[in-house]
């Protein structure tokens, strides 16, 4: 137990409002802790000089693995010992981040035993953070944690652990069994997540439809996202109940559709399936009248990501529609061939997405052997200055043939 | 005659240990300079079975400065006691 509190006038600021506040939980944490109460010192410090006290580690890990460890190092050891050591584990959600009770009291008693005791639920790739430990805690965590079957997550140039929509499980809206298909691909590439051997991070992200619950648009590399190929499921009743009921149907619905597919002529509501761009719109505002259509996969999407190195980026289209059945091998082969590409062409820190814009999306399907399709233009084009040389010289040939 | 994924990790390490605080080396580049140096008695599969065989036996680590490294087990700058 820690024998007294820092005094910390700035931290204490941010316990203030209504909202939940990280210092108080540590507060909470540090009268068992004494990791925890120099963290409070620590911080309290970097807040008073306006200087980052931690220095990253680089080399901390657990036997075999090259990531799932972040190593963290505070820069004044001698004036807060007990955060000397202060790494973070990342460790592997379960697909939806569905726990029973049983399992986080497990895991929680395991960190108390060999970290500060303070977690992370959960980090931005999905993760279940545990934050703070020594070097030499690292080994015996792991150990525990395989015993509880849990693993650690992803960190570094290697796949991160991929992440889901809660799905099926859930959500009438899912297209596909989102949760089955992120433990599948999880323990397909076990290899990948834990051996680090990309140009940078590899992300996947599992959305059941287009409202894109865990966002895989913005923040993976790889966006596997629910989509139905036929018509949208339509109840002409419901509709008209909807509107009966006070809906405004021509400005909630009809005037917000992008791909201005929808008529309303004050009794039926018409829609042009061919111009559906399968937003969800329509959907969310009218759930009981209408529902994706019966034929579902996904949209395969690939290039997001954060600002790190270079600015952000969001997936485009790479697949158009695939049925999303296991064991996914016809999207497997397609990874393989994007990473083997990706590995061997590009540079350091560089992620797939800046990776496409460097050699060109042509060159990148050639590459990869997929055909372009109309669905991958993301927008208009900005060049024009195109060259139709293959075209010319085919145009050339037929001529010379003539001739 | 193929090299066996041993002798892959053997010139692997040398590579590592030679270039031990001059160069770093990602596993990629590791496997592209068994390509260059054994040309068709190597593939990438046996070269990750060579990096797999030099991580596990602690011959080499991983280690992370922006990217992803293989280096030889060292103290490294940042550490505390």
């Amino acid at each position: 137990m820690a024998d007294k509190l820092p005094n910390t006038p700035k931290l204490d600021e941010l316990e203030k409002g209504k909202w939940p506040s990280f210092v108080k939980e540590i507060k909470m944490a540090a009268k068992k802790s004494p990791m925890c109460a120099d963290l409070l010192g620590q911080l309290e410090k970097s807040y008073t000089e306006k200087v980052g006290y931690w220095k990253h580690g680089g080399i901390v890990g657990v036997m075999g693995y090259g990531g799932g460890v972040i190593g963290r190092y505070s820069a004044l050891p001698k004036e807060f010992p007990n955060v000397s050591h202060f790494h973070t584990m990342r460790v592997n959600q379960p697909a939806g981040w569905y726990y029973n009770t049983e399992a986080l009291r497990k895991i929680c008693d395991i960190w108390e035993k060999h970290g500060s005791g303070i977690t992370n639920l959960h980090g931005s790739t999905g993760d279940l953070v545990l934050l703070g430990t020594r070097t030499e805690e690292l080994e015996p965590i792991f150990d525990e944690l395989q015993k509880i079957n849990f693993d650690i997550g992803g960190s570094g140039s290697d796949v991160r652990t991929p992440s889901c929509c809660c799905g099926q499980s859930r959500c009438e809206w899912a297209c596909y069994d989102t949760m089955a298909a992120c433990h599948d691909f999880t323990m397909e590439y076990q290899d990948e997540l834990h051996r680090p051997a990309f140009p940078y991070k590899f992300k996947f992200k599992f959305s059941g439809c287009p409202n894109d619950c865990v966002a895989s648009i913005a923040r993976s590399d790889m966006s596997l996202i629910g989509t139905w190929r036929d018509s949208i499921q339509q109840d002409d009743a419901e509709v008209k109940a909807y509107v009966d009921g006070g809906l405004d149907i021509e400005e909630d619905v009809i005037s917000r559709c992008p791909g201005k597919c929808m008529a309303w002529d004050g009794k039926k509501l018409e829609i042009d399936n061919s111009f559906c761009r399968r937003c969800m719109h329509c959907i969310n505002v009218m759930p009981k009248a209408l529902r994706p259509g019966k034929d579902r996969g996904a949209t395969i999407l690939l290039g997001s990501k954060a600002p790190i190195v270079e600015g952000a980026l969001l997936s485009s289209v790479l697949i158009p529609f695939i049925k999303m059945e296991a064991p996914y091998q016809e999207l497997k082969d397609i990874i393989e061939r994007i990473w083997d590409v990706w590995s061997e062409e590009g540079k350091n820190r560089e992620r797939v997405g800046e990776f496409i814009q460097r050699v060109g999306m042509g060159n990148f399907l050639e590459a990869i052997e997929v055909e372009p399709v109309a669905e991958m233009v993301a927008h208009p084009r900005e060049n024009p200055y195109i060259f139709y040389e293959e075209f010319f010289e085919e145009d050339d040939d037929e001529e010379g043939d003539k001739g | 005659m193929a090299k066996t994924p041993e002798e892959i990790a053997d010139a692997m390490h040398k590579m590592v240990k030679d270039a031990f605080g001059v160069k770093k080396y990602k596993p990629m580049d590791l496997n592209k300079a068994m390509r260059e140096l054994f040309g068709d008695e190597v593939d990438k599969k046996t070269c990750k079975e060579a990096i797999k065989l030099l991580v596990n036996s602690g011959r080499c680590v991983y280690t992370y400065f922006g990217g992803s490294f293989l280096e030889i087990p060292h103290r490294e700058g940042a550490a505390n006691d």
